[in-house]
């Protein structure tokens, strides 16, 4: 294995309780209200509302309906919802990370043993940012899709018991291109991302103390600013533009998917509206790699790409002498 | 031969504080240099432009290598442990032992093992887990089995008891050092490293005060235990240093003739902590 691949998997090993536990918990504990939910309907023998996020009751009615189409549907947006309810933990996980990427060993000190074998800053860097924008998520989302995978045997389960085959409905539904079209917006996501991994990378270089104070108070405190300048009549931005365009972009650019709400997809409520009326072949049409992709035509993708470049080379440069904290 | 580390006019500043004050000097290859110098003095200023990790003023090579461009190159040649804190805490053995042997060209797996075998230290024990002495045992394992030309420590003993301080030099000695390696070694605990050097470098508000092999400093400088009568004679040769114990004045003499002082009373070769302490007189008054 070459160098980049040690230093990526020093970072999994040493955030091996954010990059993977953490998904597996949250996918266990979504699984477990589940199944609680299913278990309390059986019992009770009414409509229990089967919490965590998965819509098993629409999945159910219409699996007793024999509606093969329409639980299909609903077995997509499953799969979907698992793998989206993984983004909120990973957004903060990254976050944390990221702010405390080039931070932590300098306050620990272990930056100077690091620093003591033949690795370049800018490959320690980059690894960093690989382990952000393409490790994490990855194993997110196969934590989401295994997570998925005992879904379907609960489904499976839950149709012997009451004599349903659920074959025909799993075999309308679209694992394996949602699969497909899912990983292929990791990378969309990461170059997305940039903006707000070289933000929180750059303070984390910078900050003698708190990078977190710095990272979210410089921002806070420009957005205000502005303000006061436009109350004074002075020029200033438009408010909306500076949250929206900047200050969006350089705090919540890690979280995946941000940009579907910007591209103007209201993803969930898409999502919601195809599974009721049993349009499977519309949450496959959101994840389209030709919609996903027509965001590389868009020049603000490109000026954060650069500007998260910038970010990241300025945290690189400052990673060469800037080793002492003051805690 | 050209010299290992050759720094000319080397400086630093940290604003009005100049912590490097336009030091000269050469280290060869095959020698054991201690950087000694009281708190303060810019030991670790040095140290840290010889390893790339400051910025500086003045000229410095470092095996050929230029410290501040060529830092990964230098790497591969050039050790140091800076203290016994810096193994990160979550680090594993057997993944630190996998990242070295992974990262690092010339390191050596079975070395590293053969010299772990030795202490009660497991491959799956994290470093928060290990004693202060078993951290600097494992981060010496890691050190002492990469074949690299250079080895820098700062400070790597400070807080160790006696036991790990004695075993720490005997390992560097009977199963590091040789002809090829150069050993820089900053220090307060002198006593344990002078028989060991070959080299002393003092230091002393960025200046170096003495640069000299330790032959050269047996050569130039002496102690007298004078008896009272001849305490004034002696005063007048202009020792370095007088003190007194048991009725008696010991003084210190910078190149004054054997012979002459022989005439005064009982000769000595001095300490280097005393040698440390005649030469640092008033640092911190």
């Amino acid at each position: 294995m070459n160098t980049m691949g040690w230093l990526v998997k020093r970072e999994y090993w040493e955030h091996r309780g954010g990059f993977l536990w953490t998904p597996i918990w949250v996918s266990v504990v979504m699984l477990a209200l589940t199944l609680f939910g299913i278990v309390t309907a059986e019992v009770v023998g009414s409509r229990v509302q089967v919490q965590g996020g998965v819509p098993w009751d629409r999945i159910a009615e219409h699996l007793q309906s024999g509606s093969a189409g329409l639980a299909a549907a609903g077995l997509d947006a499953a799969y979907v919802a698992l793998a989206a309810i993984l983004c909120i933990p990973l957004f903060f996980v990254l976050f944390f990370y990221l702010l405390g990427s080039l931070y932590d060993d300098r306050r620990d000190r272990s930056v100077l043993f690091w620093k003591s074998l033949p690795v370049t800053d800018t490959a320690t860097v980059l690894s960093k940012v690989l382990a952000a924008v393409l490790l994490a998520p990855l194993i997110a989302f196969v934590v989401a899709t295994l997570a998925y995978v005992v879904l379907l045997l609960i489904v499976c389960a839950w149709a012997v018991v009451h004599g349903i085959n659920p074959l025909p409905a799993i075999a309308a539904s679209h694992p394996l291109s949602l699969l497909w079209r899912l990983t292929l917006t990791i990378p969309v996501d990461a170059l997305w991302a940039l903006p707000t991994v070289g933000w929180l990378m750059f303070w984390s270089a910078f900050a003698r103390s708190k990078p977190f104070l710095w990272a979210v108070l410089v921002p806070i405190f420009v957005v205000v600013a502005n303000s006061w300048l436009g109350m004074l009549g002075a020029p200033s931005l438009s408010r909306s533009f500076l949250l929206d365009q900047v200050v969006f972009r350089l705090l919540f650019g890690i979280m995946p998917g941000a940009w579907l709400g910007d591209s103007g997809l209201d993803l969930g409520e898409r999502i919601r509206a195809a599974s009721n009326n049993g349009e499977t072949g519309t949450i496959l049409a959101i994840f389209d790699p030709s919609v996903v992709y027509g965001l590389l035509a868009t020049p603000k993708l490109w000026i954060g790409v650069v500007v998260g470049v910038i970010l990241i080379a300025v945290a690189t440069r400052l990673r060469r002498t800037r080793i002492e904290t003051s805690t | 031969m050209s010299a290992v580390i050759h720094a000319r006019d080397l400086g630093k500043r940290y604003g009005a504080n100049v912590a490097l004050d336009r030091v000269s000097f050469d280290i060869e290859a095959g020698r054991i240099v201690g950087l000694i110098g009281p708190n303060g003095a810019g030991k670790t200023t040095a140290l840290k432009a010889i390893l790339g990790l400051s910025e500086f003023e003045g000229e410095l090579g470092v095996l050929g290598f230029d410290p501040r461009t060529e830092r990964a190159q230098l790497m591969e040649q050039v050790c140091f442990i800076a203290d016994v804190a810096v193994l990160p805490r979550w680090l594993r053995v057997g993944e630190a032992i996998d990242f070295v042997a992974g990262v690092h060209p010339r390191f050596s797996r079975e070395k590293c093992e053969a010299f772990l075998a030795n202490t009660k230290i497991a491959r799956s024990m994290r470093v928060r887990e290990l004693s202060k002495g078993m951290i600097v045992q494992l981060h010496l394992a890691l050190v002492m089995a990469i074949d690299a030309r250079v080895l820098i420590l700062d400070e790597p003993t400070l807080g160790l008891d006696i036991l790990y301080r004695k075993t720490f030099y005997e390992s560097l000695l009977s199963d590091y050092f040789d002809e090829n390696k150069t050993i820089i070694v900053t220090t307060h605990q002198v006593e344990e490293v002078e028989h060991i050097l070959t080299d002393l470098i003092f230091i002393r508000d960025g200046r170096i005060v003495l640069d000299a092999s330790m032959e050269a400093i047996a050569e130039r400088y002496t102690e007298v235990m004078v008896n009272p009568d001849k305490a004034d004679a002696a005063r007048a040769l202009k020792p370095l240093n007088e003190r007194s114990i048991f009725g008696k004045s010991i003084f210190l003499f910078d190149g004054v003739e054997r012979a002459r002082l022989a005439e005064l009373g009982e000769l000595h070769k001095p300490s280097i902590a005393d040698l440390f302490v005649a030469t640092m007189k008033g640092t911190y008054a």
